[in-house]
């Protein structure tokens, strides 16, 4: 610490790295919700149109107001995402803007601005513009928001596995744009990634939809949007697990160093254990109070009981801090498979039982953002991993930083810090009054005009008290 | 690697970020300026509806305006990265600054329909503060940008000028939408603030004019010698124009079938345009004044003509669709339901 204080460029360093992994965690928290919610807005859209059963217009009614409330922010957070290379990551746009500048130029173009013009239909449109315009819509919007996660993803994937460029004067200039683009990692990652999003809006429709069952509210709405959370969260998983798997082995081909560094191992070995648990230690270089299962990592990384897996060892000076990546690769497991057990529970008993016992009700809610969990946690360990460089053997983070005086980094840190402890609190807090305003206004019929009598709707002791009119 | 000085690649990407700068400017400028605008007054019951009418106004377009934000900065990036760090590292603060601004503003806009009911006007004043510190940063880098960073008194004191002057301007543009979008007591009441902002405009305007051309040699190079200083005389008659038309029409609103409604945003689109257009030949061929030229910071070719090839087959497209947008939301504004 007192090292890093009487070196002024080191702090910058270290603060830039705290602000923007700061930002970014925060604006991933709305993105992976919308990218898939938009989808399922757009079926619930579409089973409307098949049906023409109110439950569906209902729960697409009460999904999309929160669609919009997490997009607005998602948006502007991203916003603040976009100056960052240039306030804080100077040195990242000097060697690497000629990859990284057309990517996020064609996310821009090709994704941003088709979100954003018919968002504005998707949402406000419905009684302008006639049921097909808008479902068509809605569909361009889903495209938008899936098309800049791949956009931005494939960009982020060039970083950790970059091909397609020629270095000249220590700036990189393209030869292919087909490598650069398809990338080895970036099919994984984008899958991964998708599925991510996925499972995180399952579980967040899901957890949303049991709070209101359980706070009483009788309708069907809650209940359908229950069970198909859960249907979407259970076929998900499994899949998830199985491309996880298939990223790991891609990231053992080419980032050997950060799978040494997911799973623990200083050394070199034959017939590596699997750690469930350890306390990784940098100085000693070695692990302390260690569970392990023998064997088990050859056979999931080798597909060989006794394969030899490079340890940490060979990488001195190029690997990640091990601990963080340690320890988030295993909380986005654990949460995976929290997850299996939990959306296949849920399928049991609420759609193939159709009970809706209270044990399982509460345990879904407080799976509410289980996704955002898994999805920081992978995140740290993709990011992390690839330290200490910002694009994989060409590009160190610490050469790409501003030298911007540290105090500066420090008032906006400190300035985003606390308007995103304050975003995030309104959020929460806001998605469980739009609940309460769902609850009340289907038990009382007040079918229209959704404002009227505020007090009324917003009050939680209302759902228990009041009947249907 | 520094590209030839007739290399046409920089020069339209200069163009392609200059019109993303511009339009903007003016898109994003009415929506701050109508955020800007927001009445205070919490007790009468008029003026949440007030509130409402002029949030309504704005609520499809505010998103598809902002990208424009993203856009410019982005070709930004794009076609001249050495530049793009410069300026956004010397302009450290008021960006981040701009950017919280553009965040509680983007947030307030759903919150303040969405929260509990009771704290709807405290949204409405954090979406009017929100939109005020935006437009006053924006000003302030204006100023920096204009004065070459310029680290004296003179630099900063012309900065804080155009932050007044920017904030101003987009007042009036947010003004005029609502003489245009709104009716009744609303667009009575826009007129008014149009009057006053136009006016606060035109002097920053000229004060503008005045201290670049006075204090700056090279620019004064460019407008006040022979042909150039022939163009002078008509662009002032033609702003006089604008403004004293505007002025008159603002003094006549509410017209009768609210004839030309349109006016005044349409003098104020022109009105940012002319002095888009000024400021760019004033600076042109430079992206950092007197330190850097285009062709100095311009990216690999290749890269700049992959986008080029994407941005001449999305543009239009994208065009089209905000031309689409801004059809389907014509006319009077209503409430927004969904
Ligand atoms: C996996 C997805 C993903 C990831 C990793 C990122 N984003 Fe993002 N971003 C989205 C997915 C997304 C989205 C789904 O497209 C958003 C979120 C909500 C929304 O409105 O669009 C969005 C919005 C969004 C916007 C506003 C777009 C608009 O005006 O409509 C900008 C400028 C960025 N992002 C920029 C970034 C940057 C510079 C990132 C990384 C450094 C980044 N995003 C990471
Ligand atoms: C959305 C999910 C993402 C998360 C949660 C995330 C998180 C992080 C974290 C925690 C770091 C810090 C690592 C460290 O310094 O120890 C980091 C570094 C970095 N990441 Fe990401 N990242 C994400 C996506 C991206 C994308 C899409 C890009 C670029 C296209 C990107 C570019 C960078 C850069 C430039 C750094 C270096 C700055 C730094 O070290 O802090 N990241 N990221
Ligand atoms: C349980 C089985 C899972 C396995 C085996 C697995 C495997 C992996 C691996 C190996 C990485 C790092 C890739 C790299 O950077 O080299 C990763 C990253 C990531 N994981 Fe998982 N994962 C699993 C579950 C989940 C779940 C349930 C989520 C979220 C809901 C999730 C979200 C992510 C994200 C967002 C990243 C970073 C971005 C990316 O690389 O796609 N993972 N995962």
């Amino acid at each position: 610490m007192l090292d890093i204080a009487a070196d002024p460029n080191e702090l910058s360093f270290m603060l830039s790295r705290i602000q923007f992994a700061l930002n970014i965690s925060f604006h991933i928290l709305f993105p992976t919700i919308n990218i898939a919610l938009c989808w399922m807005l757009l079926f619930f859209k579409v089973r409307f149109n098949q049906t023409q059963d109110e439950t569906w217009q209902r729960i697409y009614r009460f999904w999309v107001r929160i669609f919009a409330l997490t997009f607005a922010i998602g948006v502007v957070t991203g916003i603040a995402m976009s100056f960052q290379f240039g306030t804080n990551w100077p040195g990242y746009m000097e060697t690497v803007g000629n990859v990284a500048g057309p990517l996020l130029g064609y996310e821009v173009l090709t994704a941003f601005f088709l979100e954003a013009s018919f968002l504005s239909i998707m949402l406000f449109g419905s009684e302008r513009v006639s049921a097909r315009v808008h479902t068509i819509a809605t569909l361009l919007v889903a495209i938008g928001t899936t098309m800049s996660a791949f956009w931005i993803i494939a960009l982020d994937s060039w970083m950790q596995t970059p091909q397609g460029y020629e270095m000249i004067d220590g700036v990189a200039y393209v030869t292919s744009w087909t490598e650069v683009i398809f990338n080895p990692s970036m099919p994984y990652r984008v899958t991964h990634m998708l599925l991510a999003s996925g499972l995180t809006a399952a579980f967040f429709v899901a957890g949303i939809s049991a709070y209101r069952i359980y706070q009483g509210d009788n309708k069907s709405s809650a209940k359908v949007a229950l069970k198909f959370a859960m249907a979407v969260a259970a076929i998900t998983i499994p899949i998830q697990i199985f491309v996880g798997d298939l990223h790991g082995l891609n990231t053992l081909k080419h980032q050997p160093a950060k799978i040494a560094a997911m799973e623990g191992a200083w050394q070199t070995e034959k017939g590596l254990p699997l750690l469930l648990f350890a306390i990784p230690d940098e100085k000693a270089r070695e692990n302390h109070v260690e569970i392990a299962i023998p064997n088990l990592a050859s056979l999931i990384l080798t597909h060989d009981i006794n394969g030899e897996v490079k340890g940490l060892n060979e990488f001195i000076g190029e690997h990640p801090p091990v601990a963080p990546v340690f320890f988030s690769f295993r909380i986005m497991i654990a949460v995976g498979l929290l997850m299996l057990l939990a959306s296949w529970l849920g399928c049991y008993f609420f759609i193939y039982k159709k009970q809706f016992p209270t044990w399982l009700l509460k345990s879904t809610i407080v799976m509410t953002f289980s996704g955002w969990v898994a999805t920081i946690a992978g995140w740290y360990v993709t990011e992390i991993g690839r330290q200490p460089y910002l694009v994989s053997g060409l590009l160190r983070t610490r050469d790409a930083v501003t030298d911007t005086p540290p105090e500066n980094i420090m008032i906006t840190l400190t300035i985003y810090a606390i308007v995103y402890a304050f975003v995030l609190f309104a959020y929460i807090s806001t998605l469980f009054v739009m609940a309460h305003r769902a609850i009340n206004l289907e038990q009382k019929e007040l079918t229209l005009s959704d404002m009227q009598n505020e007090k009324l709707l917003e009050d939680p002791n209302n759902a228990s008290t009041g009947s249907a009119l | 690697m520094i590209m030839p000085e007739n290399d046409w690649l920089p020069a339209v990407f200069l163009g392609l970020m200059a019109l993303s700068f511009l339009v903007y400017a003016i898109l994003d400028g009415y929506d701050l300026g109508v955020g800007v605008l927001l009445p205070l007054d919490t007790n009468e019951h008029n003026y949440q509806t007030q509130r409402d009418t002029m949030i309504y106004s704005i609520g499809p377009f505010w998103d598809a305006n902002e990208t424009w934000l993203v856009m410019a900065i982005g070709l930004l990036l794009i076609a001249f990265p050495s530049a793009h760090s410069i300026i956004l590292q010397t302009l450290y603060l008021p960006t981040s600054l701009m950017l919280v601004g553009l965040i509680l503003r983007g947030i307030s806009f759903d919150f303040r329909t969405k929260a509990p009911s009771k704290n709807k006007t405290k949204w409405d004043f954090t979406f009017k503060a929100g939109s005020l510190l935006a437009t006053l940063s924006q000003g302030y880098m204006l100023g920096r940008y204009v004065t070459g960073f310029e680290d004296t008194l003179f630099g900063y004191s012309f900065s804080m000028l155009a932050s007044i002057c920017v904030t101003a301007g987009y007042c009036f543009i947010g003004a005029a939408w609502l003489v245009m979008r709104t009716e009744g007591e609303l667009q009575i009441k826009a007129a008014a603030w149009a009057k006053k902002c136009n006016l606060l405009m035109a002097i920053g305007i000229f004060a503008v004019c005045v201290t670049n051309l006075t204090f700056n040699q090279a620019i004064m190079d460019k407008w006040l010698t022979f042909p150039q200083i022939l163009i002078m005389v008509p662009i002032t008659v033609l702003f006089a124009c604008l403004f004293g038309t505007v002025h008159l029409y603002l003094t006549k609103v509410p017209m009768k079938n609210d004839v030309g409604c349109w006016y005044p945003f349409f003098c104020a689109t022109l009105i940012f345009i002319l002095c888009f257009i000024g400021l760019a030949y004033s600076f042109y061929p430079y992206i950092v004044w007197q330190k850097i030229t285009i062709w100095e910071a311009a990216s690999a070719r290749n890269s700049l003509m992959f986008i080029f090839v994407g941005a001449v087959i999305v543009l239009p497209t994208i065009i089209a669709y905000t031309i689409f947008s801004y059809r389907v939301f014509w006319g009077k504004t209503t409430k927004l339901n969904y």
